[in-house]
């Protein structure tokens, strides 16, 4: 691999950017961002690669080589600097997610809480318009507060996050659910939410709920139907 | 801004090693047949000290990727390997899920 691929690949990748790279075997690379025009001999292959989510390699006529597709590492935004993100991210980290917690609460969102982790003090509405949420994240909402959490929730069904999840009982979540359909929500869209938040492992306390909840990220990955997600 | 991203992505680390200005080889497998246990796309990076990051097989081959991975940084010349159960290196690396991989190793720069 030739220098300038690897930094234009990695540069991508840190954007959240699908990326193709394509190795010929003659010598030559190739580097294609979602969404650019491919050349013809190529075309059919890196669309192909985008689709499916599939690295293969491949022998044409023209060329042999394989190709590479990098789809961009699963995200889990997390709404609350709370005690339950504190256990949630290092183990999220760990799993292979990207995390980062938006909570416009300063008294909660302090780097002796949360050294080393993406965190933004904006409400979210601002934080998500900076940053948008996207196929590849999870949403998950810790704070309990409407006024923090409802508006990430519907910017979630709205984007199509590959999970929605809410802490709360089940008292708070029919609430949640009657505030949401004032926005337009339906019963199925409103449905997609995973609430009370969590597989139900019987979880009694904040790091046990991280599990719970990072368990349910994980099945929602693996086992929903799209098929573009990194092994 | 801190961008986080998986804490061994292999590729994030070949360029760290690159801008160190240490050698470095990236293997991808670019083929499996039956059971693999990783998939067509993973990468192995190793450096010219023999540290490595990622995995292209979970384990079983990398002592014989890393051998190569030497080789390709010492001539500069890119690799193929396959690895398989009716392959005796792979076999004695005990690739025994049953499957056939094939690796692409090459340096980087």
């Amino acid at each position: 691999m030739l220098r300038d691929s690897l930094q234009r690949l990695n540069a991508a990748r840190r954007k959240r950017l699908a990326v193709v790279l394509l190795t010929d075997f003659r010598g030559e690379e190739h580097i294609f961002l979602e969404g650019d025009p491919v050349e013809p001999p190529f075309a059919a292959l890196v669309e192909g690669a985008f689709r499916s989510g599939r690295s293969m390699a491949f022998n044409t006529i023209d060329a042999s080589g394989f190709l590479n597709v990098y789809i961009p590492a699963p995200r889990i935004a997390v709404i609350g600097a709370v005690h339950i993100s504190q256990y949630l991210t290092p183990m999220a980290r760990l799993a292979g997610f990207d995390v980062r917690i938006i909570d416009p609460r300063t008294a909660f969102a302090t780097r002796d809480r949360f050294p080393d982790v993406q965190m933004c003090t904006d409400w979210p509405v601002d934080a998500l318009m900076a940053d948008p949420l996207d196929c590849y994240t999870a949403l998950v909402a810790l704070t309990h507060d409407p006024k923090i959490d409802d508006f990430p929730l519907a910017e979630a069904l709205h984007t199509g996050c590959f999970y929605i999840g809410a802490l709360g009982s089940r008292k708070t979540h029919a609430a949640r659910i009657g505030r949401l359909a004032a926005y337009g929500f339906g019963a199925d869209a409103l449905s997609t939410i995973h609430a009370p938040i969590g597989l139900d492992i019987g979880a009694s306390n904040p790091a046990e709920i991280a599990v719970a909840i990072l368990a349910q990220v994980i099945k929602a990955l693996r086992t929903s139907s799209r098929q573009t997600m990194p092994a | 801004m801190t961008i986080q991203t998986n804490l061994t992505d292999p590729l994030l680390t070949a360029e760290h090693w690159m801008e160190a200005g240490r050698a470095v080889a990236i293997a991808t497998v670019i083929e499996t047949w039956g059971s693999a246990p990783r998939p067509v796309g993973s990468h192995l990076v190793v450096d010219g000290d023999g540290n490595f990051e990622g995995s292209v097989s979970g384990g079983c081959v990398e002592g014989s990727v890393v051998t190569a991975a030497a080789e390709v940084i010492a001539a500069g010349k890119a690799q193929m390997l396959e690895f398989g159960v009716a392959d005796e290196t792979a076999w004695r690396a005990g690739l025994s899920c049953g499957g056939r991989i094939r690796v692409f190793v090459e340096r980087l720069g």
